[in-house]
């Protein structure tokens, strides 16, 4: 109560504190109270829900942003995936293709041996036959020759005895003794 | 102020910046003559629209700079009372954020030269405590009925004290609208008063006068900062209050 007896001199007296001056304490008051119902308003109708709005919105930009981020990633690794698949599949065409084409030439090496050794083999048994066959004859004229001598003999030696039948006879049994 | 010095003697009136004036001359302030409080207030509602409805109107996702300063005005306001007060303090959030906005550009704009500072006067600053103070102690006896009154009973210390305790608790309580009320008034007065002082040298001075302008060029800095933290003193002050009317247990 003091001050405020001090403050009502202060006002009388021109220096003093203007604070303390109640004589314009309704003035101020008054109109700080319509300052603050404004100020109340505006922030309450305008400022305020606007602001909140664009702050939520940029969240949800944000988040959306975030989201389709993360989306683009996922399909970035899917179409490293599917490269790295595509890639492990030509490796296993590659593959395949190189061991068809190895069997391919392998059969058909097979085949050209077969043929190769069937040939030599036709060709060894002529051969053979050949060789047979002149050994037959060979072996014929080897015969021939020793019958003729031996009757050729016989006859220097024991004409008498001579018997072309008895001869060969005794030649074939040497022959094939 | 140099041909007063010439006249004798230096005649500094740092208070003369406070007094309330009618707008159009008179001498008799009554409760509706629009004065110089009427036009700083004005000034102020104004420049809370240019900031928050103006600086805001792209709506932009990406905002342009006076929108990202209301945005940071606002995100400000509203973690503070989500920290201070918990999240049943937001409902309060318009009403914190009107008394800190005023607060603000009336502190600010008190320091453009020949402003009448608005929250330099008792009759401002102490309806804007009282206002919290009865909201405050509404809330709480609304919210909490007469449990409200267990935050006057520490039950943290021993019961022997309580009782002490109560009645220091109860006065620091009722001293809170004047400590919340004077702090921002005095803060506000007493810078734009040494500056007036220090105006007032310069003037007296003459060519020395370059010291008292580089020393109120000093303390307009520290007013600036002023201004802003005894607003944002104010504010948690609020959220503190509200804090306690919401949830009163210790």
């Amino acid at each position: 109560m003091a001050t405020e007896a001090q403050g009502a001199e202060a006002a009388g007296n021109a220096p003093g504190m203007p604070q303390l001056d109640f004589s314009t304490f309704p003035n101020q008051i008054f109109w700080l109270l319509v300052t603050l119902v404004v100020i109340y308003l505006v922030l309450n109708k305008v400022a305020l829900p606007r602001i909140a709005s664009v702050l939520s919105e940029r969240q949800g930009t944000i988040a959306n942003d975030l989201a389709a981020a993360e989306e683009l990633k996922g399909k970035a690794g899917e179409a490293e995936e599917a490269y790295k698949k595509a890639l492990a599949d030509a490796r296993a065409e590659a593959n395949r293709i190189i061991a068809d084409a190895k069997a391919e030439i392998q059969k058909d090496l097979d085949a050209a041996t077969e043929k190769a050794d069937a040939e030599i083999a036709a060709k060894s048994a002529e051969s053979e036959k050949r060789i047979g066959e002149i050994r037959a004859s060979a072996m014929e004229n080897v015969e021939a020759v020793a019958k003729d001598t031996a009757i050729e003999v016989v006859r220097a030696v024991l004409p008498a005895a001579e018997d072309a039948s008895a001869v060969d006879k005794a030649v074939d049994q040497r022959l094939k003794g | 102020m140099a041909t007063e010095a010439e006249g004798g003697g230096i005649k500094i009136d740092p208070m003369g910046q406070f007094v309330v004036e009618p707008l159009f001359g008179g001498d008799h302030v009554a409760w509706y003559t629009p004065t110089n409080v009427t036009l700083w207030m004005a000034i102020t509602v104004l420049a809370v629209i240019v900031l928050l409805v103006l600086g805001t109107r792209g709506r932009a996702i990406v905002p342009s700079r006076s929108q990202s300063v209301a945005e940071l005005t606002y995100g400000f306001i509203h973690q503070m009372i989500e920290d201070v007060a918990g999240k049943d303090g937001l409902k309060y959030f318009p009403y914190i954020m009107t008394l800190f906005l005023f607060i603000v550009f009336g502190n600010t704009l008190g320091l453009l030269p020949t402003a009448f500072t608005t929250t330099s006067h008792l009759a401002v600053t102490g309806v804007l405590a009282l206002l919290v103070f009865v909201t405050v102690t509404v809330i709480g006896f609304v919210k909490n009925g007469a449990s409200f009154l267990s935050l006057f009973w520490v039950s943290a210390a021993p019961l022997a004290l309580r009782p002490v305790l109560a009645v220091i608790e109860l006065i620091s309580y009722f001293v809170r609208p004047v400590s919340h009320s004077v702090r921002l008034m005095g803060n506000m007065m007493a810078g734009h008063a040494v500056i007036k002082v220090f105006a007032g040298f310069a003037g007296a001075l003459g060519l020395g006068a370059v010291f008292p302008v580089v020393a109120i060029v000093a303390i307009y800095g520290l007013e600036v900062m002023v201004a802003f933290v005894q607003a944002y003193v104010f504010t948690i002050l609020t959220c503190v209050y509200l804090k306690d009317a919401l949830h009163p247990h210790h």
